[in-house]
């Protein structure tokens, strides 16, 4: 037997269905049943009311990837003494598993992370919004003008959803952005113009052109740098 | 063909009796000499010492008398090239090939010392004459890297001489896979790459862990600065890796195994692959292995030179030839690991001690070492310290007895400041806990960690807040740039660190520090991210007053960060000789013949070559 949350409003107590994987565990002090095999992100997204869980890097239709780090929860898994941090849209739910979705603790972390990200994109409306809910009033630190996050919602889409891997990241750390293949000025043919990566895109960094395809987000790299990059390497290898 | 099917043993006593006579084909009391030809040695110029020591051997015609081994790493670095006559183990440290007739005539033929080629004790001043009597290896306890310096690395024979494959012979006839990984366990081997999990448990884990198909990975991606330890072992004595690696593959069950090495390592990737084809010809590696029925190949990665990659998760993602990106570990890699198949990864040192613990058995193995870390652990000490090296004790040692016995003390007589243990993410400890005994909890507890062996010692001429921004340069530029908490917090870690060091820091800027960290340490994806605040932090803990000078003094303590400091030339001292005048790249400095010079602060671009140069110290620093 357990008790559930329905449609946000009212609890009913349920009988756990035969040769169903039940997972029993609580969510800010309320317990819930799911199905096991979900996550923590996905277990309580389909529970309106309960728990409070941004996410920019997660879609349901993409599998999740822990890149923004703002859906960062407490989770305990003996019953409440210990807590550590866990991404909730990696974290797959387990029996007597203790989630806090909103302490003062992950507030302080997502707020944290919300800085970053509005240092880095202080135009972007999502990233405003949020930073006006956890409290983020002007980043300490030199403003940047990326619209993109770096979540890579675009190119997990186009590759899972859609099979192309019209579009990758590339490059490392600082210096990684979204980029056609082999740092091409245009798309290839690969793209098919669908405009799934605009439609993920949770900061409106990819739009679609005129021509049908998609316009990146601006390179960050100047173009001569890059190909300097790219001598120094064939003199490396040579 | 032929020669071909008589190396192929097919039961242990085939492997006993090989070993027998290689014994007996042997001379012990025959004059070897081993020339260290590990990376370090090489960079001094072993290879011309081998060379010439060849050319020598063949006009002397001494090929019957003489035998000539090409070792793998010895340890003591600073000394190389080393050279050790066997069987007295005569040790001859800093050896060019001009010495190599005089050696041969006097030293091989003879059994004459040559004083000049000894290695004088600096605190004595005592000539030694025997490798084991250097005080730099009398503290060690050799038991992995000793062999490094008895063996060719190339040769296969050496290493069976040695009793080596006995190990993997005892498990596969006479243990079974669970009386294997209950050795391990009750030997309480930690993992060495960094994070010390339990080895014994990972291994019952993936061997718990459904599936068919499982995999056994070496990670021999070896990248912190100034850490070079699992690259010579793997160079020294690949066959110790490559039999734990078997061992661990019988007691999981695994089939397939992949040795992951940096490409930067052109003769660790070179002597295992040796080793694997040495292996396979010998039925130790393959099909059929000693005839027990057990099948199990490896195959040699060469990583494409990313620190991350070092990390188990971002390092299978390279195996799997996709992005060297880490992703989450709450499922362990041990049940999900490569190609969502579980998967067995340790370091190259982790695997090393597993044939000692077969054959030596864990309670001898329990016995070295502290109560939550046994054995032995090899460290790569560098920096500012005397005997540069590799040196193998026992987990427990303290600090000081590592950076003052074995390492014989700071250079130049200057004071010791702070030692960096772990490698990027380490932190930096202070004099004052340099009675700290070191293993993985005690290093912990000290804000730093055990890493993968790295020990980093600084004089008190280095900038505590200049070394926390190298190391978060390093970082931020070895970020894999996956997870926003580490690629957004180091670079803006580094903006802080760097306005800091150049004398444009506000006090303010310390306490964005400590956000940053505890942004990194709660938030971050991988360990890469989760301990990169570590030299910030630490140095942050004991070394704060350096970070204030910075800020509200506008001045760095150790005359290191170039914007903070300024170069003036003592008149009193100054005797003219023009020296410094020329050694100036920017012409800054004028003056007469004979009459004190002066600096031009404004052409100055504080290179210091002047006070380089100076003999008569009158270029002051300030």
């Amino acid at each position: 037997m357990a008790k559930v949350w329905i449609n946000g409003e009212r609890w009913v107590e349920v009988e756990d269905a035969e040769g169903v994987n039940v997972v029993h565990f609580t969510v800010d002090d309320k317990e819930i049943a799911v199905s096991g095999g979900q996550t923590i992100l996905e277990a309580v997204q389909r529970m309106p009311g309960i728990g409070n869980i941004p996410a920019l890097c997660y879609h349901p239709a993409i599998k999740p990837y822990g890149a923004c780090r703002i859906c960062t929860v407490e989770v305990s898994e003996d019953g409440g003494s210990k807590f550590k941090f866990v991404a909730a849209c990696l974290y797959p739910v387990k029996q007597g598993l203790v989630v806090k979705t909103n302490t003062e603790r992950v507030r302080k972390l997502r707020k944290g992370i919300i800085e970053l990200l509005l240092a880095r994109c202080p135009n972007v409306k999502r990233i405003q919004e949020l930073a006006e809910e956890y409290g983020v009033e002007k980043p300490r630190f030199v403003l940047g003008d990326q619209d993109c996050i770096l979540c890579g919602l675009c190119v997990r889409a186009c590759q899972e959803i859609i099979g192309k891997s019209a579009i990758s990241l590339v490059n490392r750390g600082i210096y990684r952005e979204v980029a056609a293949p082999f740092y091409a000025y245009e798309l290839s043919e690969d793209c098919i113009g669908c405009g799934d990566c605009a439609f993920v895109c949770p900061t409106g960094a990819i739009q679609m052109g005129p021509d049908g395809k998609p316009i990146l987000p601006k390179v960050k790299i100047p173009y001569p740098e890059i190909e300097a990059m790219m001598q120094r390497e064939v003199v490396a290898t040579s | 063909m032929v020669e071909l099917l008589q190396k192929r043993l097919s039961s242990p006593s085939e492997l006993e009796n090989l070993r027998q006579s290689i014994l007996q084909r042997r001379d012990p009391s025959r004059t070897c000499i081993s020339v260290c030809a590990g990376t370090g040695c090489r960079a001094s110029g072993a290879e011309a010492v081998v060379d010439a020591f060849i050319d020598e051997i063949e006009r002397r015609e001494l090929q019957i008398n003489v035998e000539l081994k090409e070792t793998g790493c010895h340890g003591f670095c600073e000394r190389g090239p080393v050279v050790v006559i066997r069987p007295k183990k005569i040790f001859y440290q800093r050896v060019k090939p001009e010495d190599i007739p005089e050696i041969i005539s006097e030293t091989a033929l003879r059994g004459n010392i040559i004083e000049r080629l000894l290695y004088v004790d600096p605190v004595t001043n005592e000539k030694i004459v025997y490798e084991p009597e250097v005080p730099f290896y009398k503290k060690q306890t050799r038991t992995i890297f000793g062999a490094n310096g008895e063996i060719d690395p190339t040769n296969i024979e050496d290493y069976i001489a040695m009793g080596g494959y006995s190990a993997l012979s005892k498990t596969l006839f006479q243990m079974s896979p669970e009386e294997v990984i209950g050795e391990v366990k009750r030997s309480g081997l930690r993992g060495r790459g960094g994070g010390g999990f339990p080895t014994g448990r990972k291994w019952q884990s993936c061997r718990d862990a459904r599936g068919d198909t499982k995999y056994v990975i070496c990670n021999a991606d070896e990248g912190d600065p100034g850490a070079y330890q699992d690259r010579s072992l793997l160079e020294g004595n690949p066959h110790s890796v490559l039999e734990g690696v078997i061992i661990g593959a019988y007691a999981i069950g695994s089939h397939e195994g992949y040795i992951y090495v940096r490409n930067e390592y052109p003769l660790a990737v070179n002597h295992a692959r040796i080793a694997i084809e040495q292996a396979m010809d010998y039925g130790l590696l393959g099909e059929n292995i000693l005839g027990s029925g057990f099948d199990f190949t490896v195959m040699i990665n060469k990583g494409g030179g990313a620190f991350v990659c070092g990390e188990s998760s971002a390092l299978m993602a390279s195996l799997e030839g996709k992005i060297g990106e880490p992703r989450a570990k709450y499922i362990h890699l041990s049940e999900k690991g490569l190609w969502d198949n579980p998967s067995l990864l340790n370091n190259v040192k982790t695997w090393a001690n597993v044939p000692l613990i077969i054959n030596k058995g864990a309670e001898w193995y329990s016995q070295i070492g502290t109560a939550g870390s046994k054995g032995t652990m090899i460290f790569s000490l560098v920096g500012k310290i005397n005997n540069t090296g590799l040196v193998e004790v026992p987990m427990g040692i303290t600090l000081r007895e590592m950076i003052y016995d074995i390492g014989g003390g700071i250079p130049n007589g200057k004071k010791f400041k702070a030692v960096q243990t772990g490698g990027p993410s380490g932190g930096c400890i202070p004099e004052q806990c340099l009675d700290t005994p070191v293993d993985f909890d005690e290093l912990t507890k000290l804000g730093s960690m055990m890493g993968s062996g790295g020990m980093i010692v600084m004089d008190e001429d280095t900038c505590m807040a200049d070394i926390a921004r190298y190391f978060i340069e390093f970082l931020k530029g070895e970020s894999c740039g996956k997870c926003v908490p580490c690629r957004e917090g180091l670079t803006r870690m580094s903006e802080v660190l760097n306005n800091i060091t150049q004398g444009k820091g506000k006090r303010e800027d310390l306490d964005i520090l400590e956000d940053l960290a505890g942004i990194l340490s709660d938030g971050a994806l991988c360990a890469l991210g989760r301990t990169a605040a570590n030299p910030v932090l630490s140095t942050l803990r004991y070394f704060r007053d350096e970070y204030i000078a910075h800020i509200d003094e506008k001045r760095c303590p150790a005359h290191v960060c170039r914007e903070l400091i300024q170069y003036s030339i003592d008149p009193e001292r100054c005797e003219g000789c023009l020296r410094c005048l020329r050694a100036c790249p920017t012409g800054a400095i004028s003056g007469e013949k004979r009459q004190p010079h002066t600096i031009n602060q404004g052409m100055c671009i504080k290179c210091g070559a002047c006070y380089d140069v100076c003999k008569f110290d009158a270029v002051v620093k300030q």
